[in-house]
This record gives C-alpha cells, sequence and structure tokens, in this order.
C-alpha cells in the first residue's frame, strides 16, 4: 500500500473518482446493471467499426504512399481530430478549476499543493488519452485487418495526441486566467472549448465538400500554389502523419514530444494550478458593477417575464458558446454554396435546410432555459398573471430571441435568393415552434446552471427535438425544391411529434 | 365584500393528501393587521398549507380566502394581495438586485414611479443599496435572502407570507429581516411566518398557532398557549408540551 500523500496514494484517489463516475455516468447513476450497460457500449463499440471498415478498410488494403498530398491530407484530419480532444481537455480543467469540490479539504490539508495538482493533470491526461483512444480504436482496427500490424502504431499516436492535448488545455486556460482573471477565464474557456470542439464537425464537412475526388489525393493541396508552399516529405511537420501511416519513429517522437509538453507544464503551471483553483472557487466577493442611471420601466407582467427572459439569454455563458457553435455550423453551406455557385438549386436548399435545422435545435435550448430553466419558479407561480401567461411571455422570448440570432441570417441569404429564404423563414417558424412544444410536453423544473445536463434528463426529448429539426429540415429543403416528397417529410415530423407527446410525463400523467 | 372588515386568511377544511395526509382538514383564521407565527415539528403540514395559499400546490379539498376573495376561484386577485418568501431563496444569478426588484414590479403591474423609490427605500433598508449593480451570483445566502424579501415586499402586498425566513441568517442580518417584518405589520399588513426559531416567534408574534399531523392542535397568544398547555414555562416548553400530547393523542 503507498504511503498517504504520496503520488501514487493521490493517483489511486482520483482514479477511485473517476472510475466512480464513470460507472455512474453509464449506469445512469446506478438505475440501470453496469453489466448490462458494458454489454450495450460493448456491442456499440462493435458497430462503430462497421462504417469505419467502409471507410477506411480501402487504404489499409492498398496502401498509401505517403506523398505530400497523402501527407498534407492525413494532417488536416489530425488537426481536425486534436482539436476535439483539445476541446475535452479545456471543459475538464475548467470544471476542475471552477468545481469546488473537494479543493478546500484538499488544499488545507498538508499534501504539497504541486503534487495535488501534479496528479490532477496527469489524470486528466489519462483521461483524454483514453477518449483519443475510443474514438480512432474503430479505425485502427479496421486498417489493422484490411493492411497488417503495422497500423497498430496508430494506437500510440492516439495517446500521443491525448497527452499533447491535455497539457496544450492547462497552458491555455493558464493563459486565459492571467489575461482575463477568474471570472472572465470561465466563460472564456467555455466559448474556446465549445467552439474547437465544433470546429471538428465543422472541418470534417469542409473536408468532404471540398475532397470530392479520391481524399489521399488532397483537395486542397492540389490548390495550385500551395502545393509550393508546403515543406518537404521529411519534414516534422508531417510527423503525426507519418505516425499514422506506421512509421514508429515519428510516433516515438511525437509521443516524445508530448510527454515532454506534459512534464513542462506539470513543473511550471503545477503550482498555479493550485492558486488559481482558489482564486476561482473563491468568486464570492461581489464585485461592483457600473452604476445605472436608467429608470425602471413597466409595460406589463407579460411584458416584464420577456424581458427578463432576453437579460438572463443575454447573459448566460453557456447559450452563448452554444449560439456561437450552431452559427459555424453555417460555414460549411455557406461554403458549398460558394463551391457550387452556378449550380445554385441543389446548394441553396442545402442552406435552406441547414438554417431550419440550426433554428430547430436554437429554439430548443432556448426553450429549456426559459420553460424549465426557471430560477425562481416560486416567484412566477405566485405573480398575479392569468393561466398560461407566463408559458406565452416565455415562448414569445424564446421565439424573439431566435428572431434575433437567425434574422440577419436570413436577410443575407434573402439577398441572394428571396424563394430560398422565404422557406427558410417558415421552416425556422415551424422547426422552432415543434421543439418548443417538446420541451413544454417534457418541462421539468431545475436550474439554469444545469443546462449542459439537460440532455441527460429527457433522452426523449432530446432525440425527439433532434429529429424534429432535421425532418422539418429536410421538409423546408425539399419544399423548396419543388418537390412533393416534401410533405413525406413533413409527415414524419408530425408522427415524430405525435410519439413524443405520447411518451411524455405530462400526457402520462393526463 | 369589504376588504378591510375581511380576515387576512380564512382557511376551512383545508386538505391535502401525498402518501398520508399532510394537512388534514384544517380550518384557520387569521386577522387582518396580525403577526401570526405557524409552529410545529418537521412534517407537520406547515409549508404544505402555506404553499397551497398561495397558489403553489392545489389543495385535495377545502377553501383558501385571501382577504374575502376566494383563491381558488380568482387566484390572480389574491396572488395580487399576497407576497411569498420560501425558505431557500429564489432569485437569478444574472440579475443585479436592482434589475430583480424592477422585475418582480413588471409581474406585479406596479406603476414605475411608485415602484422604483420603494424598491430604493427596501434594498437601503435591508443594507443592499451598495450592492445594487451587482450581480447577485457572488452574493451570500443572507444577501440573497434580503434579495427575496425586498422583492416580496416592494409590490407592497397586504399579506406577507414567510417559510422559515431566518434559516441561515446571522444576528444582523437576522435582525434586519425582523425589523422589516414588524415594520409593515405597523403599517398594517399581516405577516405569517413559520419559524422553528421559537425565540423569535416568542417576541415577535401577536398570535401563535401550532400545527401537528396536519391539524391545528393550539391556538393563542403566547399566554393563552402556556394556559393550555399546564402553565408558566418559555414558548419552547409550551411547545414540547402540546407537540408531545398530539403525539400520544
Amino acid at each position: 500500500m503507498s504511503a498517504t500523500g504520496s503520488i501514487a496514494w493521490l493517483a489511486a484517489h482520483e482514479f477511485r473518482l473517476a472510475w466512480r463516475d464513470w460507472r455512474g455516468v453509464i449506469t445512469a447513476g446506478g438505475r440501470r446493471s453496469f453489466a448490462r450497460s458494458l454489454t450495450v457500449l460493448a456491442l456499440i463499440a462493435l458497430a462503430l467499426h462497421i462504417p469505419a471498415w467502409a471507410i477506411v478498410a480501402r487504404f489499409g488494403e492498398d496502401g498509401v504512399t505517403p506523398d505530400i498530398p497523402a501527407l498534407a491530407s492525413v494532417t488536416i484530419i489530425v488537426i481536425l481530430y486534436f482539436s476535439l480532444l483539445l476541446s475535452q481537455a479545456m471543459e475538464s480543467v475548467t470544471r476542475a478549476l471552477y468545481s469546488r469540490g473537494d479543493l478546500e479539504l484538499v488544499m488545507s490539508s498538508p499534501v504539497p499543493p504541486r503534487r495535488l495538482f501534479s496528479v490532477r493533470i496527469a489524470a486528466n491526461a489519462g483521461l483524454v488519452s483514453v477518449m483519443a483512444l475510443v474514438l480512432s480504436a474503430p479505425f485502427i482496427d479496421a486498417l489493422t485487418l484490411a493492411g497488417g500490424p503495422r497500423w497498430l502504431v496508430g494506437f500510440g499516436i492516439s495517446i500521443a495526441f491525448g497527452i499533447l492535448a491535455a497539457a496544450l488545455a492547462v497552458a491555455i486556460t493558464i493563459g486565459l486566467f492571467r489575461l482575463l482573471g477568474p471570472r472572465r477565464t470561465r466563460l472564456a474557456a467555455q466559448v474556446v472549448a465549445a467552439v474547437i470542439g465544433a470546429a471538428f464537425a465543422i472541418g470534417i464537412q469542409v473536408v468532404a465538400i471540398v475532397n470530392y475526388g479520391d481524399f489521399m489525393q488532397g483537395g486542397f493541396v492540389m490548390v495550385p500554389g500551395i502545393l509550393g508552399i508546403l515543406p518537404g516529405e521529411d519534414s516534422v511537420v508531417w510527423w503525426p502523419a507519418r505516425a499514422i501511416f506506421g512509421d514508429v519513429g515519428a510516433m516515438t517522437g511525437v509521443l516524445a514530444v508530448a510527454v515532454l509538453a506534459m512534464a513542462t507544464v506539470t513543473t511550471t503551471l503545477a503550482p498555479r494550478l493550485g492558486e488559481h483553483s482558489i482564486a476561482a472557487t473563491d468568486l464570492g466577493a461581489p464585485r461592483q458593477g457600473r452604476r445605472r442611471t436608467r429608470r425602471f420601466v413597466i409595460h406589463s407582467p407579460r411584458w416584464a417575464m420577456r424581458r427578463k427572459e432576453w437579460l438572463l439569454l443575454r447573459r448566460d455563458p453557456w447559450l452563448v458558446s452554444q449560439t456561437l457553435t450552431q452559427i459555424l455550423y453555417l460555414i460549411p453551406p455557406a461554403l458549398l454554396l460558394s463551391h457550387n455557385f452556378g449550380n445554385t438549386t441543389g446548394s441553396m436548399v442545402v442552406v435552406v435546410m441547414v438554417l431550419v435545422t440550426v433554428g430547430g435545435q436554437l429554439a430548443g435550448a432556448l426553450g429549456w432555459l426559459a420553460i424549465s430553466g426557471e430560477d425562481a419558479p416560486d416567484l412566477v407561480a405566485t405573480a398575479p398573471l392569468p393561466p398560461g401567461g407566463v408559458v406565452r411571455a416565455k415562448v414569445e422570448a424564446v421565439m424573439g430571441a431566435l428572431a434575433m440570432t437567425l434574422g440577419p441570417l436570413v436577410l443575407i441569404f434573402a439577398l441572394f435568393t428571396p424563394y430560398h429564404a422565404l422557406f427558410a423563414v417558415v421552416g425556422i417558424a415551424i422547426a422552432g415552434s415543434s421543439t418548443l412544444q417538446i420541451q413544454l410536453w417534457f418541462r421539468a423544473q431545475a436550474r439554469r446552471s444545469h443546462f449542459r445536463r439537460r440532455h441527460t434528463s429527457s433522452r426523449i426529448a432530446t432525440f425527439a427535438e433532434a429529429l424534429t429539426s432535421f425532418s422539418w429540415a429536410a421538409a423546408a429543403g425539399l419544399a423548396a425544391a419543388g418537390t412533393w416528397i416534401a410533405a413525406i417529410s413533413a409527415v414524419i415530423a408530425l408522427l415524430i411529434m405525435a410519439g413524443a407527446r405520447s411518451l411524455s410525463p405530462r400526457k402520462a400523467a393526463a | 365584500m369589504n376588504q378591510a372588515t375581511e380576515p387576512a386568511l380564512a382557511l376551512r377544511g383545508l386538505t391535502k393528501v401525498f402518501d398520508r395526509p399532510a394537512v388534514d382538514d384544517l380550518d384557520l383564521t387569521i386577522r387582518a393587521g396580525e403577526f401570526y407565527a405557524l409552529l410545529g415539528p418537521n412534517g407537520a403540514g406547515k409549508t404544505t398549507t402555506l404553499r397551497m395559499v398561495v397558489g403553489l400546490l392545489p389543495p385535495d379539498a377545502g377553501s383558501v380566502s385571501v382577504f374575502g376573495i376566494d383563491a381558488l376561484t380568482d387566484p390572480v386577485a389574491a396572488k395580487r394581495l399576497t407576497a411569498w418568501v420560501s425558505d431557500e431563496p429564489m432569485i437569478y444569478d444574472k440579475l443585479t438586485p436592482l434589475e430583480y426588484l424592477e422585475f418582480v414590479a413588471g409581474l406585479w403591474g406596479i406603476d414605475p414611479a411608485a415602484a422604483e423609490p420603494a424598491a430604493r427605500g427596501l434594498m437601503d433598508w435591508l443594507g443592499l443599496l451598495p450592492h445594487a449593480n451587482e450581480r447577485c451570483e457572488g452574493f451570500s445566502r443572507g444577501m440573497r435572502q434580503k434579495v427575496a424579501l425586498a422583492g416580496a415586499l416592494v409590490h407592497d402586498p397586504r399579506l406577507i407570507i414567510l417559510d422559515e425566513p431566518l434559516t441561515g441568517l446571522d444576528a444582523g442580518t437576522a435582525r434586519q429581516v425582523k425589523d422589516v417584518l414588524q415594520a409593515r405589520v405597523r403599517a398594517g399588513n399581516t405577516v405569517i411566518m413559520t419559524t422553528h426559531i421559537l425565540e423569535v416567534a416568542e417576541r415577535m408574534a401577536e398570535r401563535i398557532g401550532v400545527l401537528s399531523k396536519g391539524r391545528l392542535i393550539a391556538e393563542g397568544t403566547l399566554a393563552e398557549l402556556s394556559l393550555r398547555a399546564g402553565g408558566g414555562g418559555s414558548l419552547e416548553d409550551v411547545f414540547l408540551t402540546l407537540v408531545g400530547e398530539s403525539a400520544a393523542a
């Protein structure tokens, strides 16, 4: 048994907490059997090998010549994959910094903070590395099955990326802390993490749009002029890509860089993490705001309710990051629009569909905050508003916020094509109303700060929201394209709504 | 109907059953301008009763009348006269106290010309004015409770109902809250308060009601309750005697 307070002892403590956390997540807090949950996870992991095989097996079978176009193409994927890991690592570091948890206990104990935070940084690196392995394993397995054991080197590079992402996340977060201070860092880190995470999904779409032909031909790098400025095949820039192609030397090099980065961060920044954690969790001292000169403005109770909702939505860090992320998702269709300029019908339809999807999803998120995430439910319930008045005001607030967010984008779209913009407006209104209705059926009292966990409170509502948005988006896009198949998509959306209603707690209670 | 002569609150046969009766055929009358303390052991039905009065919980049976207004058939009219402060201060972290009070005044449809001076006056009285422009997210429990109390009072309610308002407050903050409530009673408003701090009930309340197992087992001034419990002793002695008798019955 290791001595109490030693690195091994602290690591065992962290591992036990992480294990119980993970076990709690997969068993939904102990409501499901652990064995059954593991079986489901294993089946999902196996199922993920099927698309992975379809995507990469041919590269394993045929082999890939690691020339500049191939190395560049893989490097782009590596950057996107790394951005996802970095996003998760930043999320984890921010959570560790700002959650009070056991911090006061351990900081008041005789264990040196440097030791404690070194272990926490290492634990975070372990967590991100596991995530990196989980994400890459289906592809590496498929490549190994198709092309032999040299592809197993991919596991080493995944671990290296995990360690590097964790080290970089600590450095970025502490940099933000010094630059912006504890209050702003929380918001900035959350927004940066969300945007970096979105960059992964967006980047993949961009790659898919630009690379119409064979991926390894490198659609990007074949753009005239770019090939000439890329470094030679022996450059260290290509080490990660070479490692993925099975080069053990390159993998060892990347792993060494990652371990060195982690050692540097741990040595130099672990003590700072302790100080910053204390500063971050000691935000109790109120800050002096700007002196308000505006007089009270009061019109009607419903007006007051709408105004309050808008004020809170504007000041919600998670919503800001979610909205930014949703808007970033518009980049790929915009790219498609410019890429396909001239062949307008198809690309305009895609823009309609993306706008409607974003509208539906955003209305769902806003709706949860306004309807379920009411922090003063007693106050609102005891206010002299007629029955339904509160809900009406909240729905108006959400639809208003949706209009304010997406309105400018739709207006720009209308400058190009008013006809398609009209379908986008109608689609957004219907998809937004539908997801809001789902929120009303599934509303459950919660704190606004639980926004991130809203998906776990009702998976049925989450799926219904997403499927309804997609179905209305398809209906709007197809209608804009002038095909009657739009009606089928609309019927599917209505059926999903009917299904959600029949499964909602309110219907069950009735 | 003359609201001036009507009791502030009249409950008749009020009943709520969860797994067992939480409030059991309760009759209670509280006069206008009275400071009334509702006592009882944990699970006696105090909070359930008050939540039914303010419209947060529908009763299974019985009636609730606020200044002669049937609160079950015309809840909006009853709510206009009532304020509710729960034991857990529920305010918006991202609003400043001033913005919170503006919102509450808006919900009750108060004229801004009257609401703003009232809000600033309350904040001054409760020592919140230096924090008027800070968001509530960094506030201590005591400060949050004071903001919630200011919100309850900004629309000048005739009936103020508080559930354990002094829980977790330091001595200074508790004193401020008590002073504000006593001033409201002096101004002719009615205060109904539940508390586990018997000394507060003893010193502040004109009449005290004791609930046990959802029923009103005793009611009156401290002297009347002492007599009922066999005479003498502090409110704590009286309370324990009454609750003990009820449990044995």
